[in-house]
């Protein structure tokens, strides 16, 4: 089983040079801390900023840089400043190369659901329905359950949609499974988990072709 | 023509009861802080606000819900208020919620004199419904609408005398959209100076959009996710 790090950590191999990357919030914003050595990728944050930097030490503080998950940030030579507009046109054009994000629930098309649980609190989409919409390389950060146990790889939603056919990639503490027009692919496996392992928390199309790799480190 | 005005209170002078207004900023960064104090202490009520956000309980946006002055909410993302979701929860508030993209564009597109665009956020969800859809080149897109507004409220960094305005970092972010897109556009500034005092190549929103400019007092720029690195 993977923890949230080693799920972060299994999508940064997906990086590669150059790469003009959106993370989420949540374990997508781990992949940053994992990014291989000789790859130089460009952090794209939708509140207005391109080359975003880590945290900020105490004395970097600056309340008018932050990222869109509302922290504080630092920047890096060559980042730039804009407008939501520019921002949100860099990513419905799809010159974001990579985006990845969490999800409440994903179905075996690629249909993502993540903004809304009905008769809980909404605290909206953000820019995921843009995300979700435009890019055309979505890996899904997630667990492979909910907190009560039910799959949230499934066969249909039962969330309200953000995005539809969008998913390409999913990684959970289980395994990593590819969005194809099979179904969910099952690629590799995290270490001690077994396929039935994955099938048990699977609701949605699971496709085994062959031998099942081990996930590597 | 003087666009200048002595402070917030001045600025606020028009906006009443039941008007349309866009508030600049992300989270609680980069938002006019001064006007909204200024509304919150004159009363204006049943306001329908677009804004990207709706600030925390106690600040931002929080303190016009507070004091029960929204009666609409426009905005991408509004969590992290308690009372905002009260509420929402009794009836007492109206929210829509849209994609942050799309937000941004039907301000640009207010501000730019176009009266609609089609964009494939939110196409086959809640969103579009109601809404047309269209396909182009094999890709399905919904029909967004651009805003009407009566104010629109927005804060700068540094601002001349003309109305000219440069925001500083990620407190940019819905401010220049906004600036363009309000009937009546009022600009708060950290600084403000004399025409020629700043550098035409980098000013970010022209004058021509801007109506009414103050210096505004004691920004207290509240961070929302105070997150550092150990070193």
């Amino acid at each position: 089983m993977l923890t949230k790090e080693q799920i972060a950590q299994r999508i940064a191999q997906e990086l590669q040079d150059g790469y003009y990357v959106n993370l989420g919030i949540g374990i997508p914003t781990l992949v940053a801390n994992y990014v291989p050595t000789g790859i130089n990728v460009i952090l794209q944050s939708e509140n207005g900023l391109l080359g975003m930097g880590p945290f900020p030490t105490e004395s970097e503080i600056d309340a008018d840089l932050i990222n869109a998950g509302k922290q504080t940030v630092t920047i890096l030579s060559g980042s730039v400043f804009f407008d939501s507009a520019t921002s949100f046109a860099m990513i419905r054009s799809g010159r974001v190369d990579l985006t990845v994000l969490g999800a409440m629930e994903v179905n075996d098309k690629g249909d993502i659901a993540n903004w809304k649980i009905p008769g809980k609190m909404v605290k909206g989409m953000g820019g995921a329905m843009d995300l979700v919409a435009s890019a055309q390389n979505i890996i899904v950060a997630m667990q492979h359950t909910n907190r009560s146990g039910a799959s949230k790889l499934l066969s249909k939603l039962t969330l309200p949609v953000t995005g539809l056919g969008c998913v390409k990639k999913i990684v959970t503490n289980l395994c990593v499974i590819d969005v194809t027009s099979r179904g969910f692919e099952l690629k590799e496996l995290a270490p001690g988990i077994s396929i039935n392992d994955v099938q048990n928390a699977t609701e949605g199309n699971l496709i085994v072709d062959g031998e099942i790799p081990k996930i590597k480190f | 023509m003087n666009k200048v005005v002595k402070n917030a209170d001045d600025a606020i002078q028009g906006i009443q009861d039941g008007m349309t207004i866009m508030l600049g900023g992300f989270g609680l960064c980069g938002i006019p802080e001064n006007s909204i104090s200024s509304i919150v202490k004159a009363g204006i009520k049943e306001l329908t606000c677009i804004s990207n956000n709706a600030g925390v309980d106690d600040f931002g946006i929080g303190l016009m819900l507070q004091s029960k002055l929204v009666k609409k909410m426009i905005s991408s993302y509004v969590g992290e208020n308690a009372e905002f979701e009260r509420q929402l929860l009794s009836g007492e508030l109206e929210v829509e919620l849209l994609p942050q993209g799309t937000l941004a564009e039907r301000c640009r597109a207010a501000g730019a004199g176009i009266p609609a665009f089609f964009t494939p956020a939110g196409f086959g969800t809640e969103i579009a419904e109601g809404k047309e859809s269209r396909e182009f080149e094999g890709k399905q897109f919904i029909m967004e609408k651009a805003f009407d507004s009566d104010f629109a409220i927005v804060k700068a960094w540094k601002g001349d005398t003309d109305g000219n305005l440069i925001y500083k970092a990620t407190a940019r972010n819905f401010n220049p959209m906004m600036a363009m897109a309000g009937k009546i556009t009022i600009a708060e500034v950290e600084e403000l100076v004399r025409p020629g005092e700043l550098d035409p190549n980098f000013i970010h929103t022209p004058s021509i959009f801007v109506d009414r400019i103050f210096e505004g007092t004691d920004y207290e720029k509240r961070i929302e996710q105070r997150t550092i690195r150990q070193n």
